[in-house]
């Protein structure tokens, strides 16, 4: 076998800046680390400390239920919309959820395209945020149509109404965007699952644990052959999401760019909304992260690094935020449109400017302290600037869909817009929802990817200058 | 033991090294039917048994360019045959407006495609598989890699093979029952 020089050089597994944190702490094996991560799920008893954050999280999504149940009740006039806004709540929430789903796709695609193996311990619970980020997002166009058990008018299927959707409508674009970006990372998810849950069915004690593990894990055993179509097939998949990470909140913000409404038509809008997806996104990996790290004594797995590049991303994509918030200004200026001087002024002095200027201070100051080398290296003030973000990211929305709304062209039509106590109660309640899900998972699936982290480790790597003389 | 119908060989090793260069030697001896288990993906290894092409890409290619068509056909004939509808006076093949969809389902169809090719060519789920008799073989998920040459490779011996084997210093060797 011929191999090239670079290959004959000892495995290194990464070479380290002085003081940087390394992406797997030292002294593990392949034992341990499958060890370590399956005791999470197979053998850690049940916390007081998980409990309780599932009895507050499940009492959110009852909440939830009860909103819900009491909208298809009443229909959705016991929300705060009217004309002229007739979004509200619902949207801001939906664009809220989409955007956070992101960043879990950019890790688990994206960084795996780009060979950035420091993904690899936070790939899986940031996939599973995605997949329960969607569904939370999903849920509020559907109740949001008033008549939700009708939503499947939207999909072109062979009615006897005769009636198809149109196409050239945005909202039908979001259906496809949306159930296609829910469907592959559900995809993906799951196919990244299979080796482990191979290992749970083999380290379970309990039988019928290993028979639920071994359903789910579809007889993976480990073959050279079936490594190799799962390589291609893993690696398609990451190729086929990254556009959808790009995609999904493009088609999302041209629910706004399509629409002629001051402030929101503009073409700045797909790559500012991207942006903020994953500004979003790695907010709420961090708000995840830090207490897992914390309280599953993974910080050896998920350490310091991870934080701190999670970090770096959040800086970068809040710059580009920052940009397009002054690219909007700008144009506002420049264009010399009478109606988009008007939005913005009415955005930063409005009655609403309030909305603005605790925008302005949580998305683009606060986020500022991520320079800072402390801050990065510090899990409590990345939690408490990741939360500022995701607040300040739900600002945003608000901003778009109710400022722009409240005021558009004539004064004689505009209007003002609160939200009622079922508004707040279905935002909690999907707040609910996720962290229930995030929890149930975290109990019963391994959160963080075992057989990635196995290849971290420079045992992993075959000897080459060994094979050579054979 | 002599009795049982046997499905082959395994030989168990401690690191993936070892699992090369064994999987090499056995496929230099003009062994064919055999497969490497590791923990992890190994790529070596799939190449040291002969197993160089997949052809989960063209599954996927197949998938992409059956969504993409479908989703324009299908919007080209609603919007113009079947429903056609004036929207501001915009042509009723506006094309434009129907890429999105098109991307959407290109990279639906080619995803399912990726997912149920790789698991349909690898033959799973398969509930039952004779090699999880060796009960040793649960380490193949955790930290141990295995090669089993099959009763049914026809250079397949029961004792030459096992001596084949045993030359390679793996930890075990042992039969794995059909």
């Amino acid at each position: 076998m011929e191999t090239s020089p670079e290959s004959n050089a000892t495995p290194v597994l990464e070479r380290l800046l002085p003081d940087q944190p390394a992406v797997l702490g030292p002294g593990h094996t392949m034992g341990t680390v499958t060890d370590k991560i399956t005791a999470i799920v197979l053998r850690r008893p049940m916390t007081l400390g998980w409990l309780g954050g599932f009895v507050i999280a499940f009492t959110m999504l009852n909440m939830l239920v009860l909103a819900v149940g009491y909208l298809f009740f009443k229909g959705t006039g016991i929300w705060g919309i009217n004309i002229p806004v007739g979004w509200g709540f619902a949207i801001i929430n939906f664009v809220w959820w989409v955007g956070i789903g992101h960043a879990g796709t950019l890790i688990s695609a994206i960084l795996l395209l780009l060979k950035q193996n420091w993904r690899n311990s936070i790939n899986r619970f940031a996939e599973a945020m995605t997949l329960f980020a969607v569904a939370c997002a999903g849920m509020f166009p559907l109740i949001h149509t008033g008549r939700p058990w009708l939503a499947y008018w939207l999909f072109p299927y062979p009615s006897s109404m005769g009636v198809w959707p149109q196409f050239r409508s945005p909202l039908v674009w979001d259906v496809f965007a949306v159930s296609t970006y829910a469907t592959i990372s559900a995809l993906f998810w799951f196919i990244g699952l299979i080796p482990d849950l191979a290992t749970f069915r083999d380290q379970a004690k309990n039988p019928w644990t290993k028979r639920i593990y071994g359903l789910l894990s579809m007889g993976w055993r480990g073959s050279a052959r079936h490594w190799k179509r799962y390589e291609s097939a893993y690696l398609l998949l990451a190729g086929l999401a990254t556009p959808l990470v790009l995609s999904v909140h493009t088609v999302v913000s041209f629910d706004f760019a399509i629409a002629i409404v001051p402030g929101w038509h503009t073409t700045i809008f797909p790559p500012y909304f991207v942006a903020g997806a994953i500004y979003s996104g790695f907010a709420m990996v961090l708000v995840l992260a830090i207490p897992i790290r914390k309280f599953y004594g993974v910080e050896d797995m998920i350490t310091l690094r991870h934080l701190d590049n999670a970090a770096k991303v959040m800086l970068a994509t809040g710059l580009i935020v920052a940009y397009g918030y002054s690219m909007e200004a700008f144009f506002a200026y420049y264009s010399g449109n009478f109606w988009e001087r008007f939005m913005f002024l009415n955005r930063a002095t409005g009655p609403m400017s309030w909305a603005y200027v605790m925008l302005i201070l949580f998305n683009i100051l606060i986020p500022q302290l991520l320079w800072f080398r402390k801050v990065r290296m510090s899990p409590p003030m990345l939690f408490m600037v990741s939360v500022v973000v995701l607040v300040g990211m739900w600002l945003e929305r608000f901003v778009i869909v109710v400022v722009s709304l409240t005021r558009d062209f004539l004064p004689s039509s505009w209007g003002r817009y609160t939200a009622t106590r079922w508004d707040y109660m279905t935002f909690a309640g999907t707040l609910g929802l996720f962290f229930t899900a995030m929890l149930l998972f975290i109990r019963v699936m391994p959160s963080i990817t075992i057989f990635e982290m196995r290849t971290l480790l420079p045992e992993s790597k075959v000897q080459e200058e060994v094979a050579a003389h054979d | 033991m002599t009795e049982a119908p046997l499905y082959g060989l395994m030989a168990e090793f401690d690191n993936p090294t070892d699992l090369v260069q064994a999987c090499k030697a056995s496929y230099a001896a003009g062994y064919r039917r055999m497969d490497a288990y590791s923990p992890y993906p190994l790529e070596e290894a799939a190449d040291a048994i002969g197993f160089h092409k997949t052809r989960v890409p063209l599954v996927v290619l197949c998938g992409g360019i059956l969504g993409g068509t479908f989703a324009y056909l299908l919007q080209y004939w609603i919007n113009v045959f079947s429903y056609p509808l004036n929207i501001g006076g915009r042509p009723l093949h506006s094309w434009p407006a129907f890429i999105v969809p098109t991307f959407e389902l290109t990279i639906l169809f080619a995803g399912i495609a990726a997912v149920v090719g790789m698991l349909g060519l690898n033959g799973l789920p398969q509930p039952y598989h004779p090699v999880f008799n060796n009960p040793r073989f649960s380490a193949a998920t955790k930290d141990r890699f295995f090669l089993c040459i099959e009763a049914a490779d026809p250079q397949f011996d029961r004792i030459q093979t096992q001596r084949f084997m045993e030359s390679f210093n793996p930890r075990d060797v042992s039969e794995v029952a059909d």
